[in-house]
């Protein structure tokens, strides 16, 4: 089939402000949601659903939450990994002292509790902008690390901060094997993504890019910036703690602070420059990148090693890893600025006239 | 219609301005009255974009007053401007870069949009219906002002010429009562110019926007405008109809330098 629009008239606006409005795109992403649904877990083993497709699902989320605030509103934040916390550790309190939570409302409310955590710490976003609020957001980073760490009432009394969740269910569905981790994970992510597509397809997503791009022309429009920007803070954190959330009680089951430390704020913010900053499709480009490409290399090193007769030491490999990995980030950037997205849809726009680009 | 000029809508009171030890506007004074094309020109460096600037409370200044429909302000903001159906475009063009030309016409829709952000997450009825009325208004802006061919461009890849008529559409889309534009025809070629100007009157006419508007081009406004305000180092030095200002020896002396 070849991708194309020709004869695809719009007679309704409706028909025009669909997400998708060319018809193979919505062939070609109803494939995608049948063979993630359906084929994958026929076809996936455990280390693939543990080392690789749970993770990457988990990272899309708090991406596409990081994505919602630094690429669509513009505000950077290197605060991501703490409100991934706060969410983890709301959760946590809610489902361990409130007596028959269900997991997913545990979920939920840590990612209320993120979401208000997160207008509290955007409010500098009011006064300053650029690497200015980026350190602004740092106080975050460092002020939830401590108290998760100093302050035991939110970690139940646990020494270290950690704490560790089991017996997982929601609806009577058991969350044990990975299979039904990753579709419960899979379902989650499905639904967050049509609602940051919703938002930013929205008045709210407009509000939030005019600030991003203008923000004067923007007031004088009638946008409040306080609004926008507290607004994006919040659907942004609240997007990260549930992940936080999952990330905890699905993916480790016990954990300590330090997984959602200052390193996991560089990842995330790494995964939507690399993928593409304002763009929903970007987020997933970047955790497939930051999560897939590492473990990739580790196992495509010894095979090329071995290709050309050269045997890699495993601490070899791990080196020439973050070296590859590192070359390759700085390789995409200055190709492509803004992001494996716009690759895509440059593609994607070429592919549109291809024979004929003239 | 037939366009009739009415009352004074807009009313500046010795409205000063600085900047540090920088007087931008000295005790300026003016009226606009509803339904007319207001001009402002002078000299660059003049004070006409801090004038505008005050009015839609992007500066606020140290004394004065601005009566708006009998209403008097101190000073005013952003967002009182806007909701009192005051809009601007920009002299070097401030659009949203990153948006489409139909996206950023929609931001104009802004205040008028009320679906709150969870009726919009989910999309239910409400937020979609709004979407679908307030397109069908845009597409009308589109409409007038001939941009139907670049609508799903994003703004950043239009011409300059384009680009300023997007930025009147932006404007437009907000239905203001008051329309404040900042050098809508600068650095536009002849045939951009009769456009533009074309769809000033046409605005100023059909939809009875009253027009603020600073410009360069003395041809262009002497021929639309119905009354000029003229500024020069943040003072008022001429004020009056297109003929009178032209005849005016201070303005003439202001903008050709006054014989030693």
């Amino acid at each position: 089939m070849i991708y194309r629009e020709n004869g695809q008239f719009k007679t309704s606006y409706a028909a025009d402000q669909q997400i998708f409005p060319i018809l193979q795109d919505r062939w070609a992403i109803l494939g995608i949601l049948v063979f993630a649904f359906v084929a994958v877990p026929l076809l996936a083993d455990e280390y693939l659903f543990r080392a690789i497709l749970i993770p990457f699902l988990i990272l899309s989320l708090a991406a596409l939450g990081v994505n919602l605030l630094v690429g669509y509103c513009g505000q950077i934040t290197l605060g991501a990994g703490a409100f991934m916390a706060v969410g983890a550790y709301a959760a946590y309190n809610f489902f361990v002292r409130v007596d028959d939570m269900p997991l997913l409302a545990a979920l939920l409310l840590g990612g209320a509790t993120s979401a208000a955590v997160g207008v509290v710490f955007g409010v500098p976003s009011l006064r300053v902008r650029g690497l200015y609020l980026a350190v602004a957001t740092l106080a975050a980073q460092f002020f939830w690390d401590w108290a998760f760490l100093r302050i035991k009432w939110f970690t139940n009394d646990s020494s270290s901060g950690s704490v560790s969740v089991s017996n997982l269910s929601a609806f009577g569905w058991d969350l044990e094997s990975p299979t039904d981790v990753y579709l419960f994970c899979l379902l989650i992510l499905v639904v967050f993504a049509l609602l940051a597509k919703n938002m930013t397809r929205g008045a709210i997503g407009r509000q939030w890019m005019a600030i991003r791009d203008m923000d004067v022309a923007a007031e004088v429009i009638g946008i409040r910036p306080m609004y926008a920007k507290l607004s994006a803070f919040a659907v942004s954190s609240f997007f990260l703690g549930v992940a936080g959330g999952l990330w905890g009680f699905v993916h480790l089951g016990a954990w300590e602070p330090a997984a959602f430390s200052l390193d996991r704020s560089f990842q995330l913010l790494f995964m939507v420059i690399i993928g593409g900053l304002g763009s929903i499709m970007g987020s997933f480009f970047g955790a497939a990148f930051i999560v897939i490409l590492p473990i990739f290399l580790n196992q495509m090193l010894p095979w090329l090693g071995d290709l050309v007769g050269v045997s890699i030491s495993t601490a070899g490999v791990s080196h020439a890893e973050i070296m590859i990995f590192g070359a390759l980030i700085v390789f995409f950037l200055i190709v492509e600025p803004h992001g494996i997205a716009r690759l895509w849809s440059t593609a994607k726009e070429k592919l549109r006239l291809w024979p004929f680009p003239h | 219609m037939a366009r009739q000029i009415g009352e004074v809508i807009l009313d500046l009171q010795n409205v000063s301005l600085s900047f540090g030890g920088v007087n931008a506007l000295i005790d300026i004074s003016f009226d606009v009255r509803e339904h007319e094309v207001r001009a402002i020109i002078g000299p660059n460096g003049a004070g006409k974009s801090s004038m505008l600037n005050v009015i839609n409370g992007v500066y606020r200044p140290q004394a004065g007053e601005i009566i708006l429909r009998g209403e008097h302000f101190r000073q005013m903001n952003p967002y009182k401007a806007a909701s009192a159906g005051i809009a601007r475009t920009f002299q070097n063009i401030a659009l949203f870069k990153g948006m489409s030309v139909l996206d950023n016409i929609m931001t104009g829709r802004s205040l008028k949009m009320k679906a709150n952000i969870f009726q919009q997450a989910f999309r239910t009825g409400v937020a979609k219906r709004e979407e679908l009325e307030h397109r069908a208004k845009v597409e009308e802006i589109i409409d007038f002002l001939e941009i139907q061919h670049i609508r799903k461009t994003p703004v950043g890849r239009l011409p300059y010429g384009l680009q300023k008529r997007v930025d009147l559409a932006r404007a437009l889309a907000m239905e203001p009562q008051i329309l404040l534009l900042d050098e809508p025809m600068a650095g536009m070629n002849i045939e951009e110019k009769q456009d533009m100007s074309r769809f000033i009157l046409d605005v100023n006419d059909q939809m009875g926007t009253t027009i603020v508007l600073i410009e360069h081009d003395m041809g262009v406004v002497m021929d639309i405008s119905d009354r000029v305000v003229v500024l020069d180092y943040g003072k008022k030095i001429g004020d009056g109809s297109p003929d009178e200002v032209r005849g005016n020896p201070e303005v003439i002396s202001a903008y050709l330098g006054a014989s030693h």
